[in-house]
């Protein structure tokens, strides 16, 4: 039986941490995401949870701390945002690399250059090689409902991957809204007691970690990884097929929102899809033929499914919240377009970078999209296809 | 009980022979005597730093520790250990797992004294049941031997060259053990290997089972790095001790105690002698170099003797 509550994504997260109870959390404060841990330490002082929590000296060893406890043979847990992940990066490919589940929650906020605390992805894009699962959440709900599916996921023999749940910084770790919170037992039967095969502490049969690993032997480890990775696919639709069976809420790897017949699609992530299935609801009452795919899982990449998806679309708008300086478009365009490289018939297809260091992204920007949309349709003529929406400057403004 | 060599050398092996490292590194004998010093019913983790011991004790297949290891940065053996002692924590509150297990942190002197300083300093301050040790060779030997803030004035080093224009490292070493008693640590130590090992020993079993985060700091000749011929190991810590250049005492709880005071203190050239990273301190014109050294070295000694009593 769901609890209805209201709550911001950070404390949906804490409670989700709180309802699983981990052996380990390794925590160093950055903004937006401080309030996890914070929520946590409560936790601990008021014995709801018996977690070993320690307050590390930076996030480079806060995920290191998580490396050293879960090879050891624990739960091991840690927050982040913005710089704090950037500090984390060599250790990332670490843990991912030793297969360790070690589970991750990102509140979303820009980089550096300049300093900005507010919600843009080049935080997580720029990890998204470092072989973490990521999963993004559009509002409070999906934020929890994630982080409940990350721990069955990471652990998944085959997979034995870390997971990164990702969360609109400000926008969705302190805005407050309604909430479903599923009862502390229910979610304990749901997510089960890690037991691994392995460990550092077995004490009949000791573990080494973190080889040196010479060219002979160092591509079949990767190769292995990558196995991992494509696993996960199958493992995400489990855990999400059993979340469904057991919560009612049902998780693909993206959702589709009024896709049927649509010409017009946007493929957009987190919170932002909020506002433009708004003005899908809008256009289609309208009578234009729009939808909107919103990414959930963005590694591993669900290329054959995306590109199913948008097989009969003429044109598509891919959103990118942050900036890949790669003079060729957002990391969300790359990934989107090459899966569909090899379709027969492929829609026209342009990057739209926006949103960047929180600015703001409206209903009005999302109509002015499929506008251009629209025209491209009409005119057969693609334009530029890598496009910066929403500057100061009008005058700079392509749509 | 009393150490005995003999028994203590009829302990079953718990860092293996077959590692790669060369021939007159420390660092290998470093390993076997800490192992020693774990008792024989317990457990241990070891967490290792990015280093020459690293990859040359666990090359993939084959590894030289029988006990549990994790390598997974250079930077972080202490917050990889502290990582570990928390997990063990937390499952032994749990019910989880019931044997007594000894977690140790080992790395050089660029990951301890240099880029792993930030995380040793955290994991000493938060209290972590650890011991960390340091084999301390006095250079980044891993990569060619660059210098390190454990560096010696005047040694030559691949990023401090002695030539025409420089006489080596323009700097004293950092005081590394002295920064760690000033944590707070219930027991530090310096030591290295010397005799019997009976110093050495009874150190590292007390940084062990001394409950809470103990560091011991080994000085460990490095071959390639000092540029001497491997059989004068031995020789080389004997000097460095004799000398004065690497004092051997223990800090219990704030307390200082020289664990060996040498009959006749041998001038500090006795030591720059046997190694090839000081011999342009031996060019004509280049004596104020040792002068130098000894006045650095008397004054350090005397600051240790002041403190010892």
């Amino acid at each position: 039986m769901s609890i209805r509550d209201r709550m911001s994504g950070n404390e949906a997260i804490a409670t989700a941490m709180r309802q699983i109870n981990p052996d380990v959390f390794a925590m160093f404060p950055i903004t937006p995401s401080t309030e996890i841990p914070q929520y946590f330490a409560q936790y601990v002082a008021d014995g709801k949870v018996d977690t070993e929590f320690i307050c590390v000296e930076s996030e480079h060893s806060s995920m290191s701390a998580c490396i050293g406890a879960e090879a050891a043979g624990a739960r091991a847990v840690t927050a982040t945002s913005s710089a704090g992940l950037s500090f984390m990066n060599e250790m990332l490919f670490v843990a991912a690399s030793a297969r360790l589940p070690i589970v991750l929650a990102v509140a979303n906020r820009a980089l550096t250059g300049p300093i900005n605390i507010n919600h843009d992805y080049s935080d997580s894009m720029a990890e998204r090689d470092s072989g973490f699962i990521q999963i993004y959440s559009e509002n409070n709900q999906e934020a929890y409902d994630n982080y409940l599916q990350a721990h069955r996921i990471a652990e998944t023999a085959d997979v034995r991957l870390p997971v990164m749940i990702c969360e609109d910084g400000f926008i969705t770790s302190h805005a407050l809204e309604n909430i479903e919170l599923e009862s502390d037992e229910d979610v304990k039967a749901f997510v089960g007691e890690y037991h691994p095969e392995e460990y550092l502490l077995k004490a009949e049969n000791p573990l080494a970690v973190g080889p040196y690993g010479v060219s002979n032997y160092y591509m079949e480890a990767r190769v292995a990884q990558a196995e991992a990775m494509k696993n996960a696919k199958r493992a995400i639709l489990d855990v999400a097929a059993d979340f469904e069976k057991t919560f009612g809420r049902k998780y693909g790897f993206f959702e589709e929102y009024r896709m049927d017949d649509a010409e017009m699609a946007i493929v957009i992530m987190g919170s932002s899809a909020g506002t433009a299935k708004a003005a899908v609801d809008e256009l289609r009452a309208a009578g234009k033929k729009v939808g909107l795919i919103k990414v959930r899982v963005f590694r591993p990449f669900p290329g054959e499914e995306l590109a199913e998806a948008l097989k009969n679309v003429k044109a598509v708008a891919v959103m990118d919240k942050s900036e890949g300086f790669s003079a060729n478009g957002g990391p969300l365009f790359a990934e989107t377009a090459s899966a569909c490289i090899n379709m027969e018939q492929r829609p026209k297809m342009i990057d739209i970078v926006y949103g960047l260091g929180g600015r703001d992204f409206t209903v009005d920007h999302t109509r002015r999209v499929f506008a251009h949309l629209e025209k491209i349709i009409e005119t057969g003529e693609i334009g530029p296809t890598y496009i910066h929406l929403g500057q100061r400057d009008d005058r700079k403004e392509v749509l | 009980m009393a150490y005995n060599l003999k028994e203590e050398m009829s302990k079953k092996e718990r860092f293996e022979a077959g590692h790669r490292l060369c021939a007159g590194c420390g660092a290998g004998i470093v390993c076997r005597a800490m192992m020693r010093a774990v008792d024989p019913e317990d457990q241990a983790v070891i967490c290792n730093a990015t280093s020459c011991l690293e990859v040359s004790s666990f090359q993939y297949p084959y590894t030289a520790w029988h006990d549990s290891y994790i390598h997974s940065a250079f930077e972080n053996a202490a917050a990889t250990a502290a990582g570990v002692e928390s997990a063990y924590v937390a499952l032994k509150r749990r019910g989880k797992i019931d044997k007594n297990c000894k977690i140790i942190a080992i790395g050089g002197d660029g990951g301890t004294y240099d880029i792993g300083f930030q995380s040793l300093s955290g994991a000493m301050e938060r209290g972590h049941d650890f011991t960390y040790f340091c084999y301390d060779n006095e250079a980044y030997m891993n990569t060619g031997t660059q210098r390190s803030s454990a560096t010696p004035r005047f040694a030559s080093a691949t990023t401090t060259p002695s030539g025409i224009e420089s006489v080596g490292k323009k700097q004293n070493q950092k005081d590394l053990t002295q920064i760690m008693v000033a944590h707070g640590s219930p027991y530090v130590a310096q030591t290295t290997m010397i005799g019997t090992f009976q110093d050495f020993h009874e150190k590292a079993h007390k940084a062990i089972y001394t409950e809470g985060p103990t560091f011991v700091n080994v000085l460990t000749p490095c071959p390639r790095g000092w540029q001497y011929s491997p059989e004068i190991l031995p020789q080389i810590c004997k000097t460095a001790v004799d000398t004065c250049i690497w004092p051997l005492y223990e800090v219990e709880e704030g307390e200082y105690h020289l664990t060996y005071k040498p009959k006749n203190k041998l001038p500090v050239e006795e030591f720059m002698k046997l190694q090839g990273r000081f011999i342009h301190c031996f060019a004509p014109g280049n004596e104020w170099t040792i002068e130098e050294a000894q006045k650095y070295v008397d004054r350090k000694w005397e600051e240790l003797l002041e403190k010892c009593n």
